[in-house]
């Protein structure tokens, strides 16, 4: 059984700037897998490279065994891998709705599509409540429900998620952390890239460290919730960050 | 009859085909960043192409239908072969503008060589007297014209609601970036872009050029007003370019029937200076902001 994604050696630049130096990691099906590190670590740049916004240098991407490192972003979503990504990435002058539709592009079934919403919507409630208005409308914990809905409407194989804590007040952090869970319980394999090491440690099965573009560390979220290292570089200040 | 009424109703019909141009223009602009400068020679080139075919005898609706369809292919071709390939290579937007304005110019010049310069008259698409409708005498061709911009207008804006491919158009004209990553082909979708707005060209071509001549510069008049109309409607609105080209049809020709005729095109010159001078934005535009 090949693990559903494998990356192998891969490194990537902006211009002269190498943000990745070579790291491997995979994900196995159902699975949720964290991605840590501190500020330009690499996080970001490891979800564009696996969603193909940003070509490797070097090394190779496995999806199911079958290497996707030329294939275009849309022919990855086709593949099942969607991205939530870092700042959520809405359209903010479409409707909730519509911006719910567009996850269902992959396979554009109109009846899919509606069953689909209700599920987002009983979900995410105020999505329901709130889907006629202008995604920009929306405050942050909202347009990040929004993503992770849109995303869902996909029916991923792979689930990206780019810090999905970000910028959001730790209640609704908590909020959708349950979620996330719920969505895994579901059966939806995930990768989710998060500066909240507490948060992201306790959702995972397992997760990798990165730091200056490197892989520090791996293992099981349990070892590495107690690893001293970790515990010191990554641990050491409550959730609240930022 | 009351001649305001009738400078109206005459500018809402010439309006309509402003609106149109400007439709064009406003989704191309939208969604690919260029401004069209090539929009008045596909134009004009399509509508040849519909003299031509009614010359070869093809009955008047299959020979418009065919000049329209050409009209779209060309867009696409544009967008597919001369502005994909230099996006790939970086160019910025301005060299893509630049690149639309030099294509005009080679449409011109080919025209030119292909129907040559002589002056042509476009047969009349509908013929009969005048209608009373309301308290206005209109000519059977006003209404053509003003019904064909109401009603593809409307088309259009049940396309960019109602269907998955014009929802992914608007999709791509706010996050080009974030339509991939929903699925999206975005360079198809530019490609289907272009070849909506240049076709919505190629109709106010062929509307138009039975009420001028037609020769190779004889687009040129709608072009401007196309661009009045969009710039006035702030050009990144597509209601506002409709809205726009109705207002410049009827302001013009209140001009034109109360101050003198010469006035009409300086006034929509005037127009697009002023409204970019006071208000950028337009009638009903917001400036847009893009990521990179
Ligand atoms: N568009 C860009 N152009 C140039 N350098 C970039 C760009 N994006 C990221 N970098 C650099 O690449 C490195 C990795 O950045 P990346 O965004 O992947 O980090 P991150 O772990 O996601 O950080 P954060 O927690 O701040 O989101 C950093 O050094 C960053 O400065
Ligand atoms: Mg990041």
């Amino acid at each position: 059984m090949h693990p559903l994604l494998e990356v192998s050696h891969a490194t990537a630049s902006y211009g002269p700037i190498l943000a990745l130096r070579g790291i491997s990691l995979e994900v196995r099906e159902g699975e949720v897998v964290a991605l840590l590190g501190a500020n330009g670590a690499g996080k970001t740049t490891t979800l564009r490279l696996i969603a193909g916004m940003l070509p490797p240098l070097t090394g190779s991407l496995l999806f199911k065994g079958q290497p996707i490192h030329t294939l275009p972003p849309e022919q990855r979503v086709a593949l099942g891998i969607v991205l939530v990504p870092e700042g959520r990435g809405i359209f903010p002058e479409l409707t909730v709705k519509e911006n719910l539709l567009l996850g269902a592009w992959r396979h554009r079934d109109r009846r899919q599509a509606q069953r689909d919403l209700e599920e987002v919507f009983d979900r995410f409630p105020i999505l329901r409540e709130r889907q006629a208005q202008r995604a920009g409308t929306l405050s942050g914990g909202e347009q990040q429900m929004l993503a992770i809905g849109r995303a869902l409407m996909a029916r991923p194989r792979l689930l990206l998620l780019d810090e999905p804590s970000l910028g959001l007040a730790p209640l609704v952090v908590r909020h959708i952390f349950e979620i996330l869970r719920a969505i895994h319980e579901a059966g939806t394999t995930m990768l989710i890239a998060e500066q909240n090491a507490h948060l992201a440690l306790v959702l995972a099965h397992r997760a990798y460290i990165l730091q200056n573009g490197e892989i520090r560390l791996h293992g099981d979220a349990q070892a590495l919730r107690e690893n001293p290292e970790v515990k010191a570089l990554y641990l050491g200040r409550s959730s609240e960050r930022r | 009859m009351n001649p305001v009424i009738q400078y109206v109703a005459g500018g809402l019909s010439a309006g309509a085909l402003y609106g149109l141009m400007a439709l064009g223009l406003v989704l191309i602009y939208r969604a690919s960043e260029v401004v069209n400068f090539g929009h008045g020679d596909l134009a004009m080139i399509s509508t040849f192409v519909a003299y031509t075919l009614l010359q070869a005898r093809w009955p008047l609706p299959a020979a418009l239908l065919g000049a329209i369809l050409f009209g779209a292919f060309l867009g696409a071709l544009v967008e597919g072969g001369l502005l994909r390939p230099a996006r790939h290579r970086r160019a910025t937007p301005l060299t893509l503008v630049v690149l639309t304005l030099g294509l005009a110019l080679v449409l011109n010049g080919l025209a030119g060589f292909l129907w040559g310069h002589e002056i042509r008259t476009f047969p009349a698409l509908v013929s009969g007297p005048p209608l009373i409708v309301g308290p206005a005498r209109v000519t059977r061709e006003q209404l053509l014209n003003l019904a064909a911009g109401v009603l593809l207008a409307l088309a259009l804006y049940g396309f960019l609601r109602w269907t998955w491919s014009g929802l992914a158009l608007r999709a791509v004209t706010q996050n080009p970036d974030m339509a991939r990553l929903m699925g999206i082909p975005v360079d198809r979708i530019l490609l289907l872009a272009w070849a909506i707005g240049v076709g919505l060209g190629a109709v106010a071509g062929i509307l138009a050029a039975p009420l001028i001549y037609l020769e190779p510069n004889a687009m040129l008049e709608l072009l401007i007003k196309g661009f009045a109309a969009a710039v006035l409607g702030g050009m990144t609105s597509l209601p506002g370019a409709v809205v726009g080209g109705l207002t410049l049809g009827v302001l013009e020709n209140l001009i034109a029937g109360y101050v003198a005729t010469e006035l009409k095109t300086p006034f929509a010159f005037a127009m697009i200076v002023a409204v970019l001078a006071v208000r950028p934005a337009g009638l009903l535009g917001r400036p847009i902001h893009r990521r990179v």
